[in-house]
């Protein structure tokens, strides 16, 4: 058995001393596998007592005394017993005892042999009506994570987290319904196969990669950049080797990151707002705007 | 009556029907222990742990945050907007799937209906129109101040490149939403915006073909754009913000201040 700390030894052995009605000695020294204290009166079978040795010279069990030892009913443990001998291909064990009395072979269809007469008496349970715990394990902090978090300041997410949140989505939602109440989507003639619009613009979020095209080849601008993009955002958190979040020791990364955010906003900015028919070059001011997400809006 | 004990009584009257359904069985069996809806909540400790840890809460958000976490400086909210942004066009969009029909030239006729036969039919195409406008630009600004924060260092690798993924998937929905009005807007902004992917080399005119449904737009595309968008695309990015949501928890928490 894994070492026990004491005073959980002592605990389980309370209990059980309580539940069995014997005093809590006898109950710690049979969980600690020794004698019982004299003087004691052996209730069960002692732990302690030599195993007998079967004449056929193979292992020996004695199951009574390993049900009071530890506490796994007798059935059970004669069960687990010829399921691991026919799992593995062994022989049933010999009992100690009056249970040798069984013959393995023809124990098979006998759970758990009938006690014989001058053999010990079976391992009695706990009287009716009262049930008992085992301690199955004690898991040693630390065993299976770490526990050495200091001690942090947190808050109840009820109601401060919560109240936060819930004002953010009303803010949110009052300048959705604002919006929708006084600018209408746009819903321009029926769609014409034959009749391209001059300028055709994608999606907003699209031109800046449709400002690319205007200076680069169509397999660069389309295809290539907006790919290895994605990718290189993806990799960030594994070529960012630098642990710190400290904004004084990335100042690196965070030049970079700003180069291509900015240059991202400008290229759909440009795209949206400064290109006019045949995608040339307008300004916005004299020339008109060519966004025809807003035509409402602008109308 | 005219004492005015008729106002008081009528008051009792509807105060003690609120106690008494506050105290029921049916009430209590919807509002778990803890909650604050429930007549024997108290303000204590530990039922305001109660209020998450007893409730469908509890997937979201943790009994406690740190501190910083509740600046909303820290956050700005933006993921929680998105998300909030998300719930919204989904709500609004199963609005507009009972007026809308992904055929030519019905799909045109039927939003222009929607404009003057339905009630609130406008705004709640409005609603949505602009709540995804809205949802691309708090998702890719949600991924800059997670950047700027060096919120995506480890734990958090993981869970940056789901976002990234759920950016992507964002931006899909968005696309092929922008084809469902079938009109002049529609049809060549897709075009050109489909166009670009089928430079693409090896698959590119295949993927594009696939996506289309066709060398070109047709009125097939429109069932196929209108499959993705109401179906195959959200649930994607429910699974995805699962494992988001999931992985902000378990990766402990938001990310510490700077
Ligand atoms: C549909 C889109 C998205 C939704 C609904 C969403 C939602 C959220 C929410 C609610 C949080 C909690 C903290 C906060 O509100 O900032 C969060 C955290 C996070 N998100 Fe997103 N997100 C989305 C897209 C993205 C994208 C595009 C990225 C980055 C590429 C990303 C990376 C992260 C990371 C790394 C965290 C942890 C941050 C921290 O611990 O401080 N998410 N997300």
């Amino acid at each position: 058995m894994a070492q026990l700390p004491e005073n959980l030894l002592r605990r389980a052995a309370e209990a059980r001393a309580k539940a069995e009605g014997i005093p809590v000695e006898e109950a710690l020294a049979e969980m600690k596998g020794e004698a019982p204290p004299a003087g004691a009166d052996a209730a069960a079978p002692s732990a302690g007592a030599p195993a007998p040795v079967a004449a056929s010279g193979g292992p020996v069990r004695d199951l009574d005394a390993e049900s009071s030892k530890f506490g796994v009913p007798r059935p059970l443990l004669d069960r687990g017993m010829r399921a691991r001998a026919r799992k593995d291909g062994t022989a049933v064990p010999a009992m100690a005892g009056a249970a040798v009395a069984a013959s393995p072979a023809a124990g098979k269809a006998a759970p758990a042999a009938p006690a014989a007469p001058g053999g010990p008496p079976p391992a009695a349970g706990p009287p009716p009506g009262v049930r008992t715990q085992r301690l199955l394990t004690v898991v040693k902090a630390g065993a299976i994570q770490g526990t050495t978090k200091e001690p942090q300041d947190k808050v109840n997410v009820w109601p401060h987290l919560l109240a936060i949140e819930f004002v953010a989505l009303l803010a949110m939602l009052a300048l959705l319904t604002l919006m929708s109440a006084f600018i209408d989507a746009p819903l321009l003639e029926f769609a014409n196969f034959n009749q391209q619009p001059n300028p055709s613009k994608a999606p907003w979020y699209f031109l800046g990669l449709q400002e690319l095209l205007a200076y680069f080849d169509p397999q660069v601008a389309g295809v290539l950049l907006p790919t290895f993009g994605m990718i290189a955002l993806m990799f960030i958190p594994y070529v960012d080797r630098n642990p710190s979040v400290r904004p004084s020791d990335r100042k690196l990364a965070f030049s970079i990151f700003t180069v291509f955010f900015m240059a991202a906003s400008i290229l759909t900015i440009f795209g949206s707002f400064f290109r006019g028919p045949g995608f040339n070059f307008v300004f916005p001011w004299r020339d008109g705007i060519f966004f025809d997400d807003l035509k409402t809006l602008l109308e | 009556m005219a004492d005015g004990n008729g106002k008081g009584g009528v008051l009792t009257a509807v105060k003690g029907m609120g106690t008494h359904l506050r105290n029921s069985q049916v009430w209590n069996s919807i509002f778990r222990p803890g909650s604050p809806a429930r007549a024997d909540s108290t303000d204590s400790p530990r039922n305001r742990a109660y209020v998450v840890m007893n409730n469908v809460l509890y997937h979201l958000h943790p009994v406690k945050v740190k501190r910083h976490g509740l600046k909303v400086s820290y956050v700005l909210c933006l993921g929680g907007l998105s998300f909030f942004l998300f719930i919204i066009l989904t709500v609004t969009g199963i609005f507009l799937m009972f007026y809308y029909r992904p055929t030519s030239p019905a799909a045109y006729f039927d939003l222009q209906a929607l404009a003057t036969d339905v009630a609130f039919g406008q705004l709640v195409r409005n609603m949505h129109r602009w709540g995804a406008h809205l949802m691309v630009i708090t998702v890719f600004l949600h991924m800059t101040r997670v950047f700027y924060h060096g919120a995506y260092k480890p734990p958090r690798e993981f869970n940056w490149v789901v976002g990234i993924i759920l950016l992507l998937l964002t931006l899909l929905l968005s696309f092929t939403g922008y084809l469902l009005p079938w009109d002049q807007l529609a049809l060549w902004a897709v075009t050109v915006g489909s166009n670009m992917g089928a430079y693409a080399p090896v698959f590119g005119e295949q993927v594009s073909f696939i996506l289309v449904g066709g060398v070109q737009i047709t009125a097939d595309t429109l069932l196929r754009f209108y499959v993705l968008h109401v179906l195959f695309l959200p649930f994607v990015i429910v699974i995805f913000m699962a494992v988001h949501f999931w992985r902000v928890r378990k990766d402990g928490g938001i990310s510490g201040p700077l």
